[in-house]
């Protein structure tokens, strides 16, 4: 993005009060949509969007939901999302959504409202210290003093949500800066001595980088989040293609590599596939793309550091390297910058691949255990085949989001994503209620779109107030409620490890979700026959200008497999009954 | 291990806690940290005493170069460095101790600053292990009070932490 293009000079400064300055800074950044709610801390700042038509402001039904569809518009777009709130509750009731944000490593700019300058430290009415409290999850933040640190602190905070490695930021502003005045001039550009992100990887590192990859027997390639954050994912499919090397993804890196092509293993981790983790835990070379070797990727890390393998690590942040796993080849990099200087290489080589025929015919046998395979029933409804129609009745082309408990591990292993930004969860905090709010910033951002949200009847009820947001804006996106009548991820972890002694995860007292839905005006529909599925979606799909609540009647006591335990070693996977039976079958 | 940490960080209110934040939010233990501006104003200069494993100091030194206001981190351990600290110990100086306190704070090189009816102020510099050894050679039941700064450090000769 171009900041100078539209940059105000000098030479006709235009004097306007904080508040304007707050909205023109905004526009400046070419934002589309401000996600917010008011209150007296930011009632300035109102007034100003008011006289502005540059950015739609959206209007939630709560904070956390405001940030959650920033956060979901930057995913769909890779640009930086932006939320407005007001001081106090306004800004605490965010939290929860920056520190999401913040797992993820998704670029935001959050505006807080703050009591007057004068004010802070009396306990003054809905008085909260935002910076000491988002402290420890932003990337950065900001309380602004003077209005004319207003224009430099705004334009420094989009500067670094979205460089380097990417992350949430928060702007605090007292409201009696908001209405002072002062010149307004727009930054053309950043300069910070403290911040200065290594884009370019070291050449050396590249070069012996590709040499190993070369000498392979037994390569892997495991890429995450940051593939897809850096906008990698075409260079990473280029260099995968020229080594014909296997592929997984983390959960944050779904759609990273295309899931339907033939070298891709499925997702690996804590719920991955029997292959890729079989393929993770037995490789000789790996090559990590922007991911973090998080615990619920490589399980026991003891087990993980056993098999001898050799690891070259792609990452911008040099603390995520070598921080949970020992690193051989650290590469300090943009994702894109540095898969592309792979590729130049390896173009260079003499021999451009190495033979990988036994590799993939041991990775083969492997996914000959069909891990994910499930049994119909034509009774109950399977959440996993309810995933499996929506994936052919959106064509694959859909936007997901979830929101987190079995139901995100379901359309994680059963949607498959061939592009990236579509697959829009909650993985680093796992926060239960991002779903809908996810939806609607990721129908913000392409109105045309199909937007699935695949949630659970627990977490659907965290968020749910944004049905009135859905409809005051028309989204029509389709809510997939995969219903057990259970808290079901954690009854699974009863069931498996204390002896289905089932505290609190049983939902009782749900709302009649048909009624609920069409008393804000949407379509509801209840499914209980699997026969009616596919046409039930597809009827659903159909309504392209409605949003429509599909409340599946799911079966309760389906667990998600393969599982790796906690403690347990990548390649230890507990696979589903059906699975297990059949290899017993087989022997 | 024992590792002495130079920073250079911008002199911006909340920086501080910046740092403080980080070692308590990730674990990592403090045994001093001391702070103030440098020459320029506009940058501060902290000290961090801390100990670790040699994959906790990595992290350590990775996490604090990861903040936004930190300008520069320097591990001294890695080279030739001197660290100081300065204390003030408050004793009693009453009958035998009298004599004993002031032949004690010549030994150590110490000075007397403040002298009170019944007793002495003495400031007292040097590494800590010196400082400890102070408080170890003297009767306990003669200290008053006690303050430490905790330690600075600085690399030796062409060893420079600047911006
Ligand atoms: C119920 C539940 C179950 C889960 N089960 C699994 C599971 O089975 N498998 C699984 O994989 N996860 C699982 N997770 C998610 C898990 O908790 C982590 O969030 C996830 O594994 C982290 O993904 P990642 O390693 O890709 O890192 P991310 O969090 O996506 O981090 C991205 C990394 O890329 C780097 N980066 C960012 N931008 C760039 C750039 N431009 N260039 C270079 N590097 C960049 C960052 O510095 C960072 O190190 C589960 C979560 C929940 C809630
Ligand atoms: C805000 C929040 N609270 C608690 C949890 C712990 N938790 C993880 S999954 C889960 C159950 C989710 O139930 P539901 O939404 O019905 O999904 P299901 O697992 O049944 O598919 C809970 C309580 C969480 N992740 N987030
Ligand atoms: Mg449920």
């Amino acid at each position: 993005m171009d900041a100078s293009a539209h940059s105000a000079t000098d030479t006709h400064a235009k004097s306007m009060t904080g508040a304007d300055i707050v909205v023109s800074c905004l526009n400046e950044e070419k934002v589309k949509f401000v996600f917010g709610y008011p209150g007296g801390a930011v009632l300035h700042i109102y007034d100003a969007l008011y006289k502005q038509n540059g950015f739609k402001h959206i209007l939630v039904r709560h904070e956390q939901a405001a940030v959650h569809a920033a956060d979901a518009y930057s995913r769909a777009t890779g640009d930086v999302g932006v939320a407005l709130v007001t001081s106090g509750p306004g800004a605490t009731n965010a939290v929860t959504g920056i520190a999401t944000a913040y797992m993820d490593s998704i670029p935001l700019v959050v505006i807080s409202g703050q009591v007057p300058v004068p004010a802070i430290g009396m306990d003054a009415f809905q008085e909260v210290d935002m910076v000491g409290v988002t402290r420890p999850c932003v990337k950065h933040n900001f309380l602004v003093k003077h209005v004319k640190d207003i224009a430099p602190t705004i334009k420094k905070a989009f500067f670094i949500a979205k460089t380097g490695r990417p992350g949430p930021v928060v702007v605090d502003i007292p409201k009696d800066i908001t209405a002072h005045v002062a010149d307004f001039i727009y930054p053309k550009t950043v300069e910070m001595r403290s911040y200065n992100p290594i884009l370019k990887g070291h050449s050396g590192q590249i070069k012996k980088a590709v040499k190993l990859l070369l000498s392979a027997k037994r390569p892997m390639i495991y890429t995450g989040g940051g593939l897809v954050l850096g906008n990698g994912a075409a260079e990473l499919v280029k260099l995968a293609k020229a080594l014909n090397f296997p592929v997984t993804n983390t959960l944050m890196g779904l759609g990273g590599y295309p899931a339907t092509d033939k070298q891709f293993v499925g997702m690996l981790g804590m719920h991955g596939t029997y292959e890729a983790n079989m393929a993770m835990q037995h490789c000789d070379v790996l090559l990590a793309v922007g991911a973090r070797f998080d615990d619920r990727v490589i399980g026991n890390p003891k087990h993980f550091g056993g098999q001898k393998r050799t690891i070259i690590h792609i990452d911008v942040d040099p603390s995520s390297i070598s921080k949970r796993v020992k690193v051989d080849v650290p590469i300090v990099g943009d994702v894109q910058s540095v898969l592309s200087d792979m590729n130049e290489i390896l173009a260079q080589e003499e021999n451009q691949t190495t033979d990988t025929a036994d590799w993939w015919s041991q990775i083969n046998e492997w996914r000959g255990i069909q891990s994910l395979d499930y049994v119909y029933s034509d009774s109950v409804i399977k959440p996993q085949y309810v995933v499996q129609k929506l994936w052919e009745v959106t064509k694959g082309e859909a936007y997901v989001t979830s929101d987190v408990g079995q139901h995100q591990m379901w359309a994680a292993q059963y949607y498959k994503f061939d592009k990236p930004r579509r697959w829009i969860n909650s993985g680093g905090l796992g926060t239960m209620g991002v779903g809908l709010p996810y939806a609607m910033g990721c129908q913000f951002a392409d109105k045309h779109a199909q937007v699935a949200c695949i949630t659970g009847e627990g977490s659907i009820q965290m968020n749910i107030q944004e049905l009135s947001t859905c409809a005051q804006y028309g989204l029509p996106i389709k809510v997939i409620l995969l219903n057990n009548r259970y808290l079901g991820m954690v009854r699974q972890w009863q069931e498996f490890f204390y002896e289905n002694r089932y505290s609190e995860s049983y939902m009782d007292s749900l709302p009649d979700f048909v009624k609920l839905a069409e008393s804000y005006g949407h379509v509801g529909m209840r499914i209980t026959n699997p026969a009616d599925v596919e046409g039930a979606l597809k009827e659903a799909f159909d309504r392209k200008d409605k949003f429509v609540f599909m409340d599946f009647l799911t079966d309760q006591t389906e667990n998600v497999f393969p599982m790796v335990e906690n403690g347990k070693g990548l390649s230890e996977m507990v696979l589903s009954p059906n699975t297990a039976s059949r290899l017993k079958g087989e022997e | 291990m024992r590792h002495i940490i130079s920073l250079l960080m911008e002199n911006e209110a909340g920086a501080l806690s910046r740092v403080a934040g980080l070692f308590s939010a990730r674990g990592y233990n403090i045994e001093s940290l001391t702070v103030a501006v440098t020459e320029d104003p506009t940058l501060s200069r902290m000290t961090i005493v801390t100990t670790g494993s040699d994959d906790v100091i990595e992290q350590i030194i990775k996490q604090l170069n990861k903040l936004i206001d930190v300008v520069k981190v320097l591990d001294l351990n890695d080279g030739k460095h001197i660290e100081r600290e300065l204390m003030l110990v408050k004793v009693k100086a009453t009958g035998v101790f009298k004599d004993e306190m002031k032949r004690m704070c010549d030994i150590f090189r110490g000075r007397i600053i403040d002298v009170a009816d019944n007793s002495y102020t003495i400031e007292l510099t040097g590494s800590c292990s010196k400082l400890d050894a102070f408080i170890e050679a003297i009767d306990r039941s003669a200290i008053l009070e006690t303050v430490r700064t905790g330690a600075s450090g600085i690399g030796r000769g062409d060893r420079i932490l600047k911006v």
